[in-house]
């Protein structure tokens, strides 16, 4: 496990961003002031439930809930860690 | 070219929206059209309302509310909230004249969420001379603070020439100290009023080369806290931009009078017939109009661009540029060096200019009138 995942942190998104569904191409996008990035398969599942009150811990419990068998904890605290990198969760 | 109702281009992402051409500053390189629409021609509000929601349904998820000057708009918190309510991001792009505190407050409640300040100089007084207003500077210092304070992000926006390239190191410490998050250092693109300054613009090689190690310089030292963009000078590199990301791909331009364009200078080409959001449905614009389809793909391209590995990435470069320069449209851009016309771009950027022309600022009625209309002038008199 990634340092910040380990440690307390509650991801939350970025002030500037905005989560959003397309409805018109079926996919979760993130809106950023000059860009917009496709989150693909469940990427946009993960960052819904990052609203700064669940650990990753409590990310990763809940989505196992919900889909048994995904390698949720595996793969989801070093996704987390990517979008902080990015600066869109905070 | 394609046949227009077999073929249903991929939904645009973004949507430019130039509310008005009104502006408190009289920029020499504007990009607005010499021909600056009529206040009285402008959208009403509730058509710019009927515009975001379409845009919305079509796919849009971006927009840039722009002008001018749109916070000349008394009605721009019903339009942000219009494309709030449509689902779409909003950014506001703004000279920071007429910004306060109330307005900012109203505009956030609406649902505004980023803005975009534009900043000719690093030093007040140069910043005024070429923004042709007194003021103009503090203005936009003031209104950096407000967005900071509302917690907004706050990106700056620097349009590069002949002016101002030397003070590249001056304005990076500037977009520091406004606590800018993104700053877009943008060697001017010639169109418009821009075009129309070309020679008083352009700025020298040695100009160049040196801005462009200054920011190669500071990004590493800004990395990771402001983003730096470096909008390349095309003319002086050879090599087309793809412009827009390629015609009728990924956005579109509202002008103040409900014209839809697949660019925003592409008002300019003769004979594309732009079609307008008082007259069709936006879906229909984007999909079927002949002026989206005009350049959409490669079928249409001419000269080297045909069978070039490149014409994918750059899209034979800017329509409206090959047709400023060369007056065809659809020939390669000439900013390409295999453009058999490149030796247009090339005698622009080695003209020995001593001394700078001065400039033509923006103001209506400043500029030498298109043939249509001094045509109509001389047949009125
Ligand atoms: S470039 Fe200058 S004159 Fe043109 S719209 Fe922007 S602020 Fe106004
Ligand atoms: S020839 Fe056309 S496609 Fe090839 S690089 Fe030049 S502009 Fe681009």
């Amino acid at each position: 496990m990634t340092p910040e995942a380990a440690s307390g942190w509650r991801p939350a998104l970025a002030p500037a961003l905005r989560l959003r569904h397309d409805p018109v191409r079926g996919k979760d996008l993130l809106v950023l002031p000059e860009r917009v990035v496709v989150l693909e398969g469940s990427g946009g599942t993960v960052v819904g439930l990052c609203d700064g009150t669940r650990t990753v811990q409590g990310i990763v419990g809940e989505l196992a809930e919900r889909f048994p068998g995904a390698p949720v904890a595996a793969t989801v605290p070093a996704f987390l860690d990517s979008l902080r990198r990015e600066g869109w969760l905070t | 070219m394609t046949a227009p109702s077999a073929f249903s281009p991929p939904p645009p992402w973004a949507l430019l929206a130039e509310l008005t051409h009104a502006c408190p500053l009289h920029c020499p390189y504007c990009s607005n059209p010499l021909d600056l629409a009529r206040r009285s021609r402008e959208l009403t509000t509730e058509e710019w309302e009927d515009v975001l929601r379409q845009a919305g349904e079509l796919g849009v998820v971006h927009t840039h509310l722009s002008g001018g000057e749109p916070l000349l708009r008394p009605d721009l918190e019903r339009i942000v909230a219009a494309a709030e309510d449509a689902g779409i991001y909003t950014q506001l792009v703004t000279s920071g004249t007429g910004l306060d505190e109330a307005r900012l407050a109203a505009l956030t409640a609406a649902g505004l969420r980023s803005v975009q300040l534009s900043v000719q100089h690093a030093d007040p007084r140069a910043g005024d001379r070429i923004a042709g207003r007194a003021g103009s500077f503090a203005a936009k210092e003031h209104a950096a603070r407000l967005v900071r304070r509302a917690g907004l992000p706050l990106g700056l926006n620097v349009v590069l020439h002949r002016g101002n390239l030397d003070a590249v190191d001056a304005l990076l410490d500037l977009a520091v100290a406004w606590g800018a998050d993104r700053v877009e250092l943008a060697n001017t693109q010639y169109y418009g009023w821009g075009l129309l300054n070309r020679a008083a613009l352009m700025p020298t090689r040695d100009q160049l080369a040196r801005a462009r190690q200054t920011v190669e310089r500071r990004r590493e030292q800004l990395a990771g806290r402001t983003d730096l963009v470096w909008v390349v000078p095309d003319y002086f590199d050879g090599v087309a931009k793809p412009c827009m990301g390629g015609w009728g791909a990924v956005s579109l331009t509202v002008a103040p009078d409900g014209t839809v364009l697949p660019c925003p200078a592409a008002a300019s080409i003769p004979g594309l017939d732009p079609p307008g959001v008082r007259d069709h449905p936006l879906a229909w614009i984007w999909r079927h109009s002949p002026a989206f389809n005009r350049f959409r793909g490669t079928d249409w391209m001419t000269g080297p661009c045909r069978g070039c590995p490149r014409r994918e990435e750059d899209f034979g470069g800017c329509r409206c540029q090959a047709f400023a320069l060369t007056g065809d449209a659809a020939r390669t851009d000439p900013a390409c060096a295999l453009s058999p016309d490149h030796h247009l771009v090339r005698e622009q950027t080695e003209a020995d200019r001593a001394v700078a022309p001065p400039y033509v600022y923006r103001r209506p009625g400043a500029a030498p009138l298109p043939a249509p209309a001094r045509a109509a002038v001389t047949e009125d008199a």
